[in-house]
């Protein structure tokens, strides 16, 4: 599903590779842990896997699809199958739960009859049954996130990457969301969740993948987060 | 594509976007309108000039009883013999193309025709004060005027004559006067619409700029990311366009008109020239709109 084959990434006006000589492969219906300090690349690598960034070096496949050969105006239909969740929610503030989920079904253009069948199902999923008319601000972190989660898997992606979705939340709030992200990978949704929150990654038990200075130091199926310290 | 959707989405960037469309509607309305008057005076001066230049170029007005120049005061009104001879003369000359005579009662009907709107001065002249007068069309106008003009001044019976086109110069002169200032203004005011298209764009980038990031993620294509910005410019276009025609009507029946009543001669402007000015400001300003929002797209909306 994701495949990394000896990839580096520089950013221009840096010395240090944001990453170096990565290979990673994840298969379908994985669930992923991305861990390491901050700096380590595992941004970079989510970038990467979206065709944000193009890698200084090396070949990287998403879906199937050789990213260096996709043209620019395919971008957004590899996007398409591509699930974001980030720390800071990016809801749309003048819009409330059922608006800022289906916005992401209008951009691309589907049917209206089709939105109002799949937002409640995916709002139901996400565990926020009648709060469709709730504003981003009524809501708590933790349920801003599930709606950030509902509008990350709305279209179905194949693929959900997760930026540290617990980072602004407290820990007993983040094992709903855990539970939710769960609930996505048991429909086989490929999940890679980069996350500082050892807690969470200790009692998951799902493959771990610990990135230090833009290098894969460890690749553990069923790891813990601190087993490099 | 869902139209509803998008044009909800042009219509919040609007809303938010309040005082700058709307300096940008003024902006661009007032650009357009100068440059439509400017196309409508280019029209009015070369409709004007075709109407002239198909006329004639020299008069020769005749002397009648009351003639203040001496040879008139001296010889009397010309007499049948003198004109015999005067249009011979004339027709006889080979930069002479066509003369006509106009008789007094032929210059006193068109003298009330051009006067109608001043009843007064009307009533005061009577036939007979008008003077009659050879028309005279050149074969080639700047070359030849000196010559027939000086083969026939001082003649028997030649009261003054009169060269058509020095008179005309100077109205030309006036309109293509008001016409380069009218449109440089309009060319002055047209960069300020680009930049203030530019600006808000920027601006509407940037209070849409959650929105852009989201579509962006969830893969909204390019089209449909940048749509909302560009029909946000070429609305905001079409309505100060809308305004722009409303005021082209009014300059050309308020002041066109009123300068045609004044010459009275059939040389206005149709409503065919009118819809063909307000048509290409149409194009000028959706271009103009359309496309700097398109390159401050680029700049500002990262794809």
């Amino acid at each position: 599903m994701i495949n990394f084959d000896n990839v580096t990434k520089v950013y221009p006006n840096q010395s240090r590779p944001a990453l170096e000589s990565v290979n990673i492969e994840v298969t379908k219906g994985e669930f992923v842990f991305l861990v390491g300090p901050s700096g380590s690349g595992k941004s970079t690598f989510l970038r990467l896997v979206l065709k944000e960034e193009r890698p200084s070096d090396g070949k990287i496949h998403v879906a199937g699809r050789d990213l260096a050969r996709l043209t620019n105006w395919k971008v957004p239909y590899l996007r398409r199958r591509i699930g974001c969740v980030f720390q800071d929610f990016r809801l749309l503030p003048n819009k409330n739960v059922y608006q800022n989920v289906a916005f992401a079904l209008e951009v691309i253009g589907k049917q209206r009859r089709f939105i109002r069948k799949v937002v409640p199902e995916v709002i139901d999923l996400v565990g926020l049954e009648g709060k469709h008319d709730r504003m981003p601000d009524e809501l708590s972190g933790g349920e801003q996130q599930r709606v950030a989660m509902a509008r990350a898997f709305v279209n179905r992606p194949m693929i959900l990457l997760a930026d540290e979705p617990t980072g602004n939340i407290d820990p007993a709030t983040s094992i709903g969301i855990m539970k939710v992200l769960d609930r996505i990978n048991r429909t086989g949704t490929t999940v890679v969740m980069a996350t500082h929150d050892a807690a969470i990654v200790d009692s998951m038990r799902k493959r771990v993948i610990e990135l230090e200075y833009g290098k894969v130091v460890r690749d553990q199926s069923r790891g813990v987060y601190g087993q490099a310290y | 594509m869902r139209s509803q959707f998008v044009f909800s989405e042009i219509w919040i960037g609007l809303r938010r976007n309040l005082t700058m469309t709307m300096a940008l509607i003024v902006v661009v309305a007032i650009s357009l309108s100068l440059l439509g008057t400017g196309l409508l005076f280019v029209k009015q001066v070369d409709r004007t000039r075709t109407y002239w230049q198909g006329k004639v170029e020299l008069s020769i007005y005749l002397c009648i009883k009351t003639s203040p120049q001496p040879q008139c005061q001296q010889n009397g009104p010309s007499t049948v013999a003198q004109r015999d001879q005067l249009r011979q003369q004339l027709s006889a000359m080979p930069q002479v193309q066509n003369v006509y005579y106009v008789s007094q009662q032929q210059a006193y009907t068109e003298f009330r025709q051009y006067f109608s709107n001043e009843p007064a001065l009307v009533q005061d002249t009577q036939q007979g004060d008008i003077p009659d007068s050879f028309e005279v069309k050149l074969k080639n106008p700047e070359a030849d005027y000196n010559i027939v003009a000086s083969a026939v001044t001082g003649a028997q019976g030649v009261e003054t004559v009169v060269d058509e086109m020095t008179i005309l110069d100077k109205f030309y002169r006036l309109l293509d006067g008001a016409r380069n200032a009218v449109i440089i203004i309009a060319l002055i005011l047209i960069v300020a619409a680009i930049l203030l298209v530019a600006n808000t764009i920027r601006l509407s980038a940037f209070n849409r700029r959650r929105e852009t990031a989201i579509m962006r993620l969830v893969g909204a294509s390019n089209f449909y990311i940048q749509l909302p910005f560009l029909l946000e410019g070429a609305i905001t276009g079409l309505i100060g366009w809308a305004i722009a025609a409303g005021l082209l009507v009014a300059v050309k029946s308020l002041m066109l008109d009123s300068l045609e009543q004044y010459f009275s001669f059939n040389v206005g402007l149709s409503v065919g020239d009118l819809i063909e000015v307000i048509l290409f400001s149409m194009v000028v300003g959706v271009v103009l709109c359309g496309v700097t929002s398109f390159l401050t797209l680029r700049r500002y909306l990262r794809i």
